[in-house]
């Protein structure tokens, strides 16, 4: 069985969000970068949970950027797998990015495909959905639960208010968040193993980007806390109320 | 061209996202003056002509018992032979569970660029640019779509629900629907919860509950405010509380007319998945908590305290 989880760099989540070039770019200065916690905590962990119960699982691991997103790939070679692909562009079209991760898993005849929910930066999710539609596979997005059954997958996947399991038989994508496996460290031996690893860095294929973006804005920044004593509580219902209308 | 708007439902009723996205789709038709119109895959017990009030002038409904449940590789086909008869180009979905699951999968198969998390409606002075929410809400980003089909899938809460008079055609599509792979075996629903993410008034409980027998103070005010429930991470964590009403950037951004937050700090992750709620009210004993930075309104005060006080001062305004 073959194994794929796409990866992405994202920012951590105490990063200041400044943007830099008449707010066309990210600022990167003082960003310490991670693994978007959706791929390592959930997917990725998960991935190798079943690799571990299963040691013929060949796990690879998929990231498309350019060579500054080494570092998070060797951390998650860290991690476990047996293997990562970088292919090495820096557009950030959703469409584009899965189309390379289309091409590579085409190549691959893998058996199921993780990926995080979404990423901390640009909160899409949509690289599952678009992986799905390109390659014609079935996709349960926002698994909560992920659990072999010889060749069928039993997922549990969030509805409003609750979940619902499901059953489908492999090849499967599935986007994962919370509940699906827990965080885990890199220990020191995972660490001098992935230097070993290989990571192989392949050009992109020929694909058509179709969106861009133009700038970044900050929301406007609040107008401060206006407090009410805690002897006073019928005073916060009337300015709910009366003043910011929302009860 | 139309816009059409996808309609989603669950348990036979059409979803308040969904009068959002019928009511931004009719709003862009107008800007771009063509019309807008919906699609509904299933069958709902609501009455579909009266969906004309949203701006809407047909919805398109398909019947067939495959799409009784969400099978992104049905779905999308099913769309995408949709797009094609009614011959529109521009396609709306919320971007909750559904519509998280089946708009990129339908933009795949359209070659359609597509922006998710949009909140507000495009601008065509200069290209098709979309703003959408990024940085877990800590930022917007423009996106200029630039294919010739274009998908737009807006934040729930973002975008202001407008009713007025009017009737829509109901049209019932023909159309080739495929056999899905996905099998439905059990559903697990909380009834009689309102759902988070579609919440108006969102009540949220921290570590300063101290356990979560405690949770009663916060579900009484919930219930005072037709208000659904959540709580931050360390919450979760403990299993003081269901993973689901995990509010934060690892958990779920929501974005509610009101959120009150009782005995959370306010961490840098936690204010990620709430700050785009109109009205923030923080309730926490420690003035120097960092959410009453980013609250509007705030009471330094015990919540074992303030919060029953509230419930029955919330109680007193609706028995008004």
């Amino acid at each position: 069985m073959k194994i794929l989880v796409c990866i992405s760099k994202t920012p951590d989540t105490t990063s200041k969000i400044a943007f830099k070039d008449g707010n066309t770019k990210f600022e990167e200065n003082g960003v310490q970068w991670i693994i978007n916690p959706y791929d390592e905590w959930y997917a990725l962990v998960r991935a190798i949970e079943l690799k571990e119960k299963d040691a013929s699982i060949v796990l690879h691991i998929i990231s498309v950027g350019g060579a500054d997103y080494d570092p998070v790939i060797r951390k998650a070679l860290a991690l476990g797998g047996d293997e990562a692909i970088r292919v090495n562009t820096t557009n950030s079209d959703t469409y584009y990015i899965a189309a390379q991760i289309a091409e590579v898993a085409k190549q691959g005849a893998y058996d199921l495909i993780f990926t995080g929910k979404e990423t901390i930066d640009y909160n899409s999710s949509a690289i599952g959905g678009l992986l799905a539609g390109m390659l014609d596979l079935p996709y349960v997005s926002l698994a909560t639960k992920f659990e072999l059954n010889g060749t069928t997958a039993v997922v549990n996947r969030e509805i409003e208010g609750g979940d619902e399991v499901c059953e489908v038989a492999l090849p499967v994508i599935v986007s994962c968040e919370k509940g699906v496996a827990e965080q885990r460290i890199p220990n020191m031996r995972g660490i001098m193993a992935a230097r070993t690893k290989p990571l192989k860095v392949v050009e992109p294929a020929a694909v058509e980007a179709l969106t861009n973006v133009v700038n970044y804005e900050l929301p406007p920044a609040k107008a401060g806390v206006k407090l009410v004593s805690p002897d006073n509580v019928a005073e916060l219902v009337r300015l709910l109320h009366e003043e910011a209308k929302v009860i | 061209m139309p816009v059409l708007i996808f309609i989603d439902h669950s348990e036979g009723h059409i979803k308040k996202a969904s009068f959002e996205a019928l009511t931004y789709g009719a709003d862009a038709a107008k800007q771009l003056g063509t019309t807008a119109e919906g699609l509904l895959l299933g069958t709902v017990s609501d009455d579909l002509a009266s969906l004309g009030k949203y701006g809407i002038t047909k919805v398109h409904q398909v019947n067939n018992a495959n799409l009784d449940h969400v099978d992104t590789q049905v779905y999308a086909k099913a769309i995408e032979e949709a797009v094609k008869v009614i011959g529109a180009d521009i396609l709306v979905f919320s971007h909750n569970q559904t519509g998280k699951a089946v708009a990129p999968t339908v933009a795949a198969r359209l070659k359609a660029g597509i922006v998710t998390g949009a909140v507000s409606l495009p601008d065509t002075s200069n290209g098709f640019v979309v703003k959408k929410s990024v940085f877990s809400g800590k930022a917007f980003a423009n996106v200029n779509i630039t294919s010739a089909i274009k998908i737009i899938s807006l934040n729930p809460n973002s975008y202001k629900i407008v009713a007025a008079e009017g009737t829509a055609e109901i049209n019932q599509l023909n159309i080739p629907i495929t056999e899905g792979k996905i099998k439905v075996t059990a559903t697990n629903k909380v009834s009689g919860e309102v759902p988070l993410t579609e919440a108006e008034i969102v009540v949220s409980g921290g570590r300063g509950l101290k356990g979560p027998e405690n949770w009663g103070i916060v579900e009484d005010l919930a219930h005072a405010l037709h208000a659904a429930t959540a709580c931050s991470r360390p919450v979760a964590d403990s299993h003081w509380r269901p993973h689901h009403e995990h509010v934060g950037q690892t958990g779920i951004q929501i974005a509610p007319n009101l959120y009150i937050a009782l005995g959370i700090s306010g961490a840098i992750q936690h204010l990620a998945g709430v700050n785009r709620s109109k009205i923030i009210v923080v309730i926490n004993k420690d003035p120097e908590a960092p959410f009453f930075k980013a609250a509007d309104y705030g009471i330094v005060g015990d919540v074992f305290d303030v919060v029953p006080k509230l419930t029955e001062e919330m109680k007193k305004l609706h028995n008004a």
